[in-house]
């Protein structure tokens, strides 16, 4: 086990570096002077621009570009500063904070819910409270975030706290500590709650067909043992993994579901550096993500070594 | 793990005239989308304390729903049991209350299935799995029933049980898998065990083993058990009486030996010629023409009646009922006596 994830750990290096130079020339290839678009609405003064051209290396080939970047990154920790001169890492810090409160709150209602409804639909399966979680998960997928998160911003925060004059579900920011997280925590949960509804139905469905699941009842345990530990046990291999590569998902993708609900984590301040041609911005925080998602993965495999004894890493 | 109420169970001990499981006029069916199909249609058959009878007959006739209707562990719905009494020591297993019959099963009545690495969890080790018998049924702490289930592992002759115990069932081969079922079954000291196929899935080295065994541990304790399968050779050295099961019905009762020298009906001939001899070595093999029935829509009168040399015009019509030959055989066959002296006519 330890040399598999020693192994993986190397593995992750070419593909940190490919991704992270992808993203350099793509934000290279963007339209407009990163030296005009910080002088804002102002023409800059041609000499101070070429100084400062030469200043950033705006001068240098793209890869010696990339290399200075980089090594910076790799032997230094510094991710360069953005335009009004804060350390990109310092900004990061802060904003992965938020993030992270964010996904969790996102990821442990996805569990809750969604294992729970799936549970409940498998053992009632066929019954019409079955059909009614299936439709409801199918609407959740339908339905984009986009429109999710203003309904429900409306009609939960702002309407809600009109009718009763309680701010139960704080709209934006992060003011009211943690359940400034719950209303997009549950924005941001709502489509892994459909998936993982459905996940845990049918893995448990078919756990409860196999042969296994018979020898438990023939060996006299109670139905409760037999679906709880026999089933069950089994069931979870999916879903564990599931859970763990969604923390990655929610980590980076909630651009919207941040924007929407104005808070100032890693996804809203990834949109405003786009918009701004932050360079050094966009990129840091793109590699840490592709950092999370790599790392994710990776203990994701892991848990399933731990939870099938069949699957053994060498 | 909560106890039922003692008087619901059959009681430990003596059983009188009573045999120990009596199987009386079971009727299964399912109720399928596609129609009603009768998988068992009034199957009577008996065990008593160290006897073994042999279930035999092809797949669908109905011998594995017969065993698994003894377990309870059918699948109602789609079955239904609209017909039939089975009695362990005189008590209907089929009117006790679902915590009674729990209690029965596994600990009174055990069974091995066919095929060992689906029948057994793959994510419990061995050792967990045939310790759970202990701490679930006996209330053992974890090292105690570990403990048990070495013994057992020892019992059923798994080399190295002690190290062996902690490792997972695709870590074992065929045979050991199946001796590992085999432990399980066992480890309550049932009066029955029912074995569905238990050597179908291994080679015929290891089938050999696993017959012994079972025959062995059968001896030791004077358990009663039914051996299900389609394999004649298998049957002939444990057995000590076999029903012949096709369509859901049984066509022969016979003591073992009985059997093999003059089969009384003209389905258990058809089985008995089809198997390969060395003495008929490049002559075609025998076989049953013809396909087993569909149980949604039998034959009328004998349900092999489209398949037999012996046929006669009142077999469409009406249906043979099983016959007594002497006190141990019977034969569900108008025509038993031909086929007994083997005249084909």
């Amino acid at each position: 086990m330890g040399r598999y994830v020693i192994r993986r750990l190397i593995q992750a290096i070419p593909v940190l570096l490919g991704a992270t130079l992808l993203i350099f020339v793509i934000v290279f290839a963007l339209p407009g002077d990163p030296i005009a678009a910080l002088f804002g609405d102002k023409r800059p003064d041609p000499a101070v621009a070429e100084v400062l051209r030469e200043q950033y290396h705006l001068n240098d080939p793209l890869l010696l570009q990339y290399w200075y970047y980089i090594s910076g990154v790799l032997f230094r920790g510094d991710f360069g500063v953005n335009f009004a001169d804060v350390p990109v890492s310092q900004l990061m810090a802060g904003k992965f904070q938020v993030t992270l409160n964010l996904a969790v709150t996102a990821l442990v209602m996805e569990a809750v819910i969604g294992v729970g409804l799936g549970l409940f639909a498998a053992l009632r399966r066929g019954k019409a409270s079955d059909t009614m979680i299936l439709a409801a998960t199918l609407l959740l997928i339908s339905v984009p975030t986009l429109v999710t998160g203003f309904v429900l911003q409306l009609v939960l925060g702002v309407k809600l706290k009109q009718w009763t004059g309680a701010d139960i579900f704080p709209v934006a920011g992060v003011f009211a500590g943690w359940r400034s997280y719950l209303l997009p925590g549950f924005v941001l949960a709502g489509l892994g709650v459909a998936y993982l509804t459905r996940l845990t139905r049918t893995s448990l469905v078919e756990t409860l067909r196999a042969d296994f699941i018979r020898t438990a009842t023939a060996k006299g345990l109670s139905r409760r043992r037999v679906i709880g530990r026999h089933g069950l046990r089994n069931a979870l291999i999916p879903m564990v993994t599931y859970l763990g590569a969604d923390l990655g998902n929610l980590m980076g993708g909630a651009v919207i579901t941040e924007t929407i609900f104005n808070l100032p984590g890693i996804g809203n301040q990834l949109f405003q550096s786009v918009y701004l041609r932050e360079q050094p911005v966009v990129v840091g925080i793109v590699t840490v993500l592709v950092l999370i998602y790599i790392l994710a993965n990776l203990v994701v495999d892991m848990l399933y070594a731990v939870l099938d004894p069949r699957i053994r890493y060498e | 793990m909560k106890r039922t109420a003692p008087e619901v169970l059959p009681a430990e001990g003596g059983l009188g005239d009573e045999p120990l499981l009596a199987v009386d006029d079971l009727h299964v069916e399912f109720h399928t989308r596609a129609g009603v199909v009768r998988a068992v249609n009034g199957v009577s058959y008996t065990v008593n304390p160290g006897e073994t009878l042999a279930v035999l007959g092809e797949s669908g006739s109905g011998k594995s729903v017969t065993a698994q209707a003894i377990m309870g562990i059918l699948d109602m719905p789609p079955a239904v049991i609209p017909q039939g009494e089975i009695r362990f020591k005189g008590t209907d297993l089929l009117k006790l209350s679902d915590d009674a019959r729990t209690q029965v099963r596994g600990q009174r009545i055990a069974m091995v299935f066919q095929d060992a690495l689906s029948a057994l969890n793959p994510v419990f080790t061995v050792g967990w799995q045939i310790s759970e018998m202990f701490r679930v049924h006996r209330g053992m702490s974890k090292s105690d029933a570990m403990k048990k289930a070495v013994e057992l592992m020892d019992k059923v002759r798994i080399p190295a049980a002690k190290q062996r115990v902690h490792d997972y069932p695709h870590q074992f081969s065929g045979g050991m898998r199946q001796r590992i079922m085999i432990a399980m079954s066992i480890a309550l000291d049932p009066e029955v065990l029912i074995a569905d196929e238990p050597t179908t899935a291994l080679d015929v080295t290891v089938q050999a083993q696993i017959m012994d065994l079972l025959a062995e541990l059968q001896r030791e304790s004077q358990m009663g058990m039914i051996l299900i399968t389609h394999d004649l050779g298998v049957v002939a050295d444990v057995a000590d009486k076999i029903a012949v099961m096709y369509a859901g019905r049984i066509v022969e009762n016979a003591p073992v030996h009985d059997i093999y020298r003059a089969p009384a009906h003209p389905y258990t001939k058809g089985l008995l010629e089809s198997i390969p001899r060395v003495d008929l070595k490049g002559q075609e093999l025998y076989a049953i023409k013809g396909l087993p029935p569909n149980l949604l829509d039998l034959p009328t009168g004998c349900a092999f009646h489209p398949r037999c040399p012996y046929r006669q015009d009142n077999c469409v019509t009406s249906a043979p009922p099983l016959y007594e030959i002497s006190g141990t055989r019977s034969s569900a066959c108008h025509y038993w006596r031909e086929v007994l002296d083997g005249e084909q006519q």
